[in-house]
């Protein structure tokens, strides 16, 4: 019957988190039509936080990150899939996952007049409703030949994680890290507990400085020092040299220093995979595929479309609790949750469609503290600590805009998060008021500058980019592609 | 401002077998001031958003002057960390993980099994013959006693002895309105003192001297950061002897109940073993030991629409919350394999239940091992008689016919 959502063909391309959950979600919601996966990895989906933490710490090796699939395993052609989560008693037996995987092969273009994906091995897959979950890869170093240097690494994807740790394994002489964002600092922080001497270059004022701010980007350059990291911030490496055989031996940095190093990890954040859209007629840019709370795709002239959905890193959503300015996140829990979103709506006849509404959370391991964010520190014009202290690393920090909470971040005292995060969905006052049990009276009812830098002065993208029109000065423009 | 008499009917001793009822009231009620002055909260989502809001204090000194009390004036008295807010907690909370849990000590309670079970098999082998037991007395309170003595290193012998003081200091917490608590907060910081003195001096004769205990790791951690100070241990280690057997035994006596109650779920029990992990759970939400917590808040909180000045005492009904069908799906129904059951038994937060891994595995394996025991047992008496206590509340003896 052509009018029932729960039957025809869905294609999802992109084979990793939000293109996994949305899957079983579409399965879970009773989709009994035909369900394609393709993904231009070999690999099941798996798991990427790791890959910066226990597989770079040796704990775990980069192939066991697989994620569990709520149904079964797909039918894969090279590694076997770890297998899902033991049954619970009690729990009805389900049937396994039942999808066509795609892997290993690229999606080249978008036809939406024909409704048809184009397959880099020259297939091409009709589809009645399409998920678009591309996600972002890492941004390389820009100069071609500089980055071909043996020892120059990114860090992506499960292979990029296995060459690092056995680089890392190896014992090299010194690290030099390019970008201290999140994922900069934890592959730093991993060199570290490894023992490894290891230089962080970043262009911005201190670490984290753009994700979180001046107050705790404080914080953060101090866990570095702490940790007996060569930290350089304010300047950017020029050059990355080589010598005769090609092997990376070092760079320059822009203040005229040279670091001799034999391993380098490019951490200069994280690139959209649009490019494939680049025809398709989407509004799909650097900031990723423009969507409505409801995960639908807008074309480039702003319309939504209504059979091509969005969801997780590639995407870029309006959130009204942050004004309604599109927002691009890369966020695991985002990916879950708007994979959900997605994937429900694409089975429900418009008047039960859900938004994604999900405050952005997330999480990072570095330095041996844990740190955790819940709404959008950069969408803020102050920041109160309003728990713990600076000193004693355990704190948690409440961000205000114009007078509202919109973000809090906690530094090992992440079971405070619960209570900061209804205070963002409740739009309370900021700031918070005093009252902690362990505020300090001198320190809460200072609300400071937030100090959230421009992206532009940073040498790592931002994880969270407001990409609308912006509260203050950071104003980003952003232009579809071609 | 309108008072109500709830916390009065819950507290009074002719409503402890049920007071389940009284929770619904509460719960449909709101949040209300109680004749004592406190507020009661008795609905789910309300007591999860309180336990995380850091405006509300485990610390009593915190109160207002007519709430304070005689221990709030006691300036001498080390408090233990259940009675105190971060950042002090935490640190005492994490120097007593140390030798408890992880990071320091990831496999203690796992490494007790083997233990816990021989401790079972003693007890149980002791109904042999007889017609006629106390679950109380023969199984539920020597069971997790003697484990409590063996992990903190306390000679089982002295039972008599910290029984005594263990029932004082639990009295002087007990929520009783319209009594003055005087008498009874004096006897409590007696009873601690003396305790906290028996216990620090067992620690004392093993400094140098280290068994496998709690007590000797605390006084023989070769880290500095590890040190506990004198009154400190004493406080910690008060605590931990104290919980670890006041609770433990209403978990372990409600179940035997609640499953003579439930045959249809004894004889599933019995066929589907697994599903015991599940069924201790569900025992927290359905009779759960602690039923009441007491915080204070140092500012005015609103809480479902009600502002709960800043000083006055807010009492957190868990066991009313874990009823909630704003929550729970058939909330007066046990169900042993009941999914989503994020009861609130140990409560949540920060001074989220310490020992709950031990418990978990002490009421596993103890009604594991009594199951075989009770398919053909009949309760001799129902309603057992209970405890006085509203806030620990369990039967004092549960007599069952073999
Ligand atoms: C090292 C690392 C550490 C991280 N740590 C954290 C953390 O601590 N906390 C946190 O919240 N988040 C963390 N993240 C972010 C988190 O992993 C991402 O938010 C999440 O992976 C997003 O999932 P996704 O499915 O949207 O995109 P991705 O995981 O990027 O997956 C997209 C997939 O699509 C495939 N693809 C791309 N283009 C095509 C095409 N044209 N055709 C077919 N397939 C295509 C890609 O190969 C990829 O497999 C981390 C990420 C990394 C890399
Ligand atoms: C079934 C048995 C048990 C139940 C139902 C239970 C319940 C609870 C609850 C509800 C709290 C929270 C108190 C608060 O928030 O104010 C708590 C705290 C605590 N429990 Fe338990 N408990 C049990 C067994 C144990 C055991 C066996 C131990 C010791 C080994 C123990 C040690 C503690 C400690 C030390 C705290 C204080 C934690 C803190 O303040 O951070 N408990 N318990």
């Amino acid at each position: 019957m052509p009018g029932d959502l729960r039957d025809g063909r869905i294609v999802i391309v992109g084979a990793s988190l939000a293109g996994l959950r949305a899957a079983e979600t579409l399965r879970e919601k009773g989709f009994t039509g035909s369900l394609t996966v393709v993904g231009e990895e070999p690999h099941p989906p798996y798991d990427r936080p790791p890959l910066s933490k226990q597989v770079l710490l040796g704990m775990a090796a980069a192939d066991t990150t697989g994620l569990p699939m709520r149904p079964g395993p797909p039918m894969s052609p090279d590694l076997p899939m770890r297998p899902g989560p033991p049954m619970r008693p009690g729990l009805p037996t389900r049937q396994p996952l039942d999808a066509d995987w795609r892997l290993g092969v690229r999606a080249t273009g978008l036809d939406l007049d024909g409704k048809r994906i184009l397959l880099a091995d020259g297939d091409s897959l009709p589809y009645d409703r399409l998920l678009i979950a591309t996600g972002t890869r890492a941004r390389p170093w820009p100069r071609p030949e500089q980055a071909a240097l043996e020892g120059v690494l990114t860090l992506r994807t499960r292979d990029d994680a296995a060459r690092l740790a056995d680089r890392l394994a190896a014992g090299p002489r010194r690290v030099l890290v390019i970008g201290a964002g999140f994922t900069g600092s934890e592959i730093a922080s991993a060199c570290r507990e490894r023992g490894l001497p290891v230089t962080v270059a970043e262009r911005g004022t201190a670490p984290l400085v753009g994700a979180l701010g001046g107050t705790l980007a404080k914080l953060a350059t101090g866990l570095h020092r702490a940790h007996g990291v060569d930290l350089r911030c304010g300047v950017t490496v020029t050059d990355l040299r080589g010598d005769d055989s090609g092997r990376f031996t070092g760079a320059d940095l822009s203040d005229g220093d040279r670091i001799d190093a034999d391993l380098c990890v490019v951490a200069l954040g994280a690139v959209r995979n649009v490019e494939w859209l680049a025809d398709s007629g989407l509004a799909a840019g650097t900031h990723g595929v423009a969507c409505d709370a409801g995960c639908r795709a807008f074309d480039m002239y702003g319309i939504v479309t209504d059979d091509v959905f969005v969801a997780g890193d590639v995407s870029r959503f309006p959130h009204p609790l942050f004004d309604y300015q599109m927002l691009s996140l890369e966020h695991w829990g985002n990916a879950v949750e708007q994979a959900e979103v997605a994937a429900h709506n694409m089975v429900t006849p418009e008047p039960r469609r859900r938004p994604h509404l999900a405050v952005p959370v997330f999480w990072s391991n570095q330095f041996g503290v844990n740190i955790k964010s819940v709404g959008v520190p950069t969408f803020s014009d102050q920041v109160v600590i309003a728990q713990g202290s600076l000193r004693d690393r355990r704190l948690v920090a409440v961000y205000g805009y114009r007078g509202r909470i919109t973000a809090a971040v906690t530094v090992n005292m992440a079971k405070w998060l619960e209570h900061y995060q209804r205070l963002i969905e409740t739009a309370a006052p900021f700031p918070p008021g005093p009252g902690a049990a362990d505020g300090h009276p001198l320190v809460t009812e200072f609300p400071l500058p937030s100090d959230v830098p421009d992206p532009k002065g940073l040498s790592h993208g931002p994880t969270v980019a407001l990409t609308g029109h912006l509260p203050d000065r950071r104003l980003t423009v952003v232009r579809p592609a071609g | 401002m309108a008072v109500d008499t709830l916390l009065e009917r819950i507290t009074d001793q002719a409503n402890r077998p049920d007071p389940y009822p009284l929770y619904a009231e509460l719960r449909e009620a709101g949040v209300a001031r109680q004749t004592d002055g406190s507020y009661l909260v008795g609905t789910y989502y309300d007591i999860v958003s309180l336990f995380h809001d850091p405006r509300l204090s485990s610390d009593r000194r915190n109160r207002a002057a007519p709430y304070r009390g005689l221990e709030a004036e006691e300036p001498e008295q080390m408090l233990p960390f259940i009675r105190l807010d971060d950042p002090e907690h935490h640190r005492l909370r994490s120097l007593a993980t140390r030798p408890f849990g992880p990071p320091h000590s990831p496999d203690r309670i796992d490494s007790m099994r083997g233990e816990i079970a021989a401790i079972t098999e003693e007890l149980l082998a002791s109904f042999h013959g007889r017609t006629r037991i106390d679950i109380v007395d023969d199984f539920a309170y020597p069971l997790p006693v003697t484990v409590i003595c063996r992990l903190l290193g306390v000679p089982r012998e002295d039972e008599p002895v910290f029984r005594e003081w263990s029932g004082a200091i639990i009295d002087s917490v007990d929520i009783r309105p319209g009594e003055d608590p005087t008498e009874r907060q004096r006897a409590g910081i007696q009873a601690r003192a003396q305790m906290g003195r028996y216990l620090a001096d067992l620690a004392d004769q093993r400094r140098g001297r280290p068994g496998d205990d709690m007590l000797s790791a605390f006084v023989n951690d070769p880290d500095p950061a590890g040190a506990l100070t004198h009154e400190e241990l004493a406080a910690t280690a008060v605590l931990l002897l104290v919980a670890g057997h006041e609770t433990t035994v209403n978990l372990i006596t409600n179940g035997v109940l609640t499953l003579l109650r439930h045959r249809d779920q004894l004889d599933r029990l019995r066929r589907e073993p697994d599903l015991m992990p599940g069924a201790v759970e569900e025992l927290l939400r359905y009779e759960p030991p602690v039923h009441m917590l007491q915080r204070t808040p140092l500012a005015h909180v609103d809480v479902a629409g009600t502002t709960i000045p800043k000083g006055v005492p807010v009492v957190l009904v868990l066991a009313s919350g874990s009823r909630d069908p704003k929550r729970f799906r058939d909330p007066d129904r046990f169900d042993p394999a009941r999914q989503d059951n994020r009861h609130l038994g140990f409560g949540s937060g920060i001074h989220i239940c310490y020992g709950a891994p031990l418990a978990r595995v002490e009421a596993q394996i103890a009604l594991s091992a009594l199951l075989p025991h009770l398919s053909t047992a009949t309760l001799a008496e129902d309603p057992p008689p209970y405890r006085h206590s509203a806030v620990l509340r369990g039967p004092r003896h549960l007599p069952i016919e073999l």
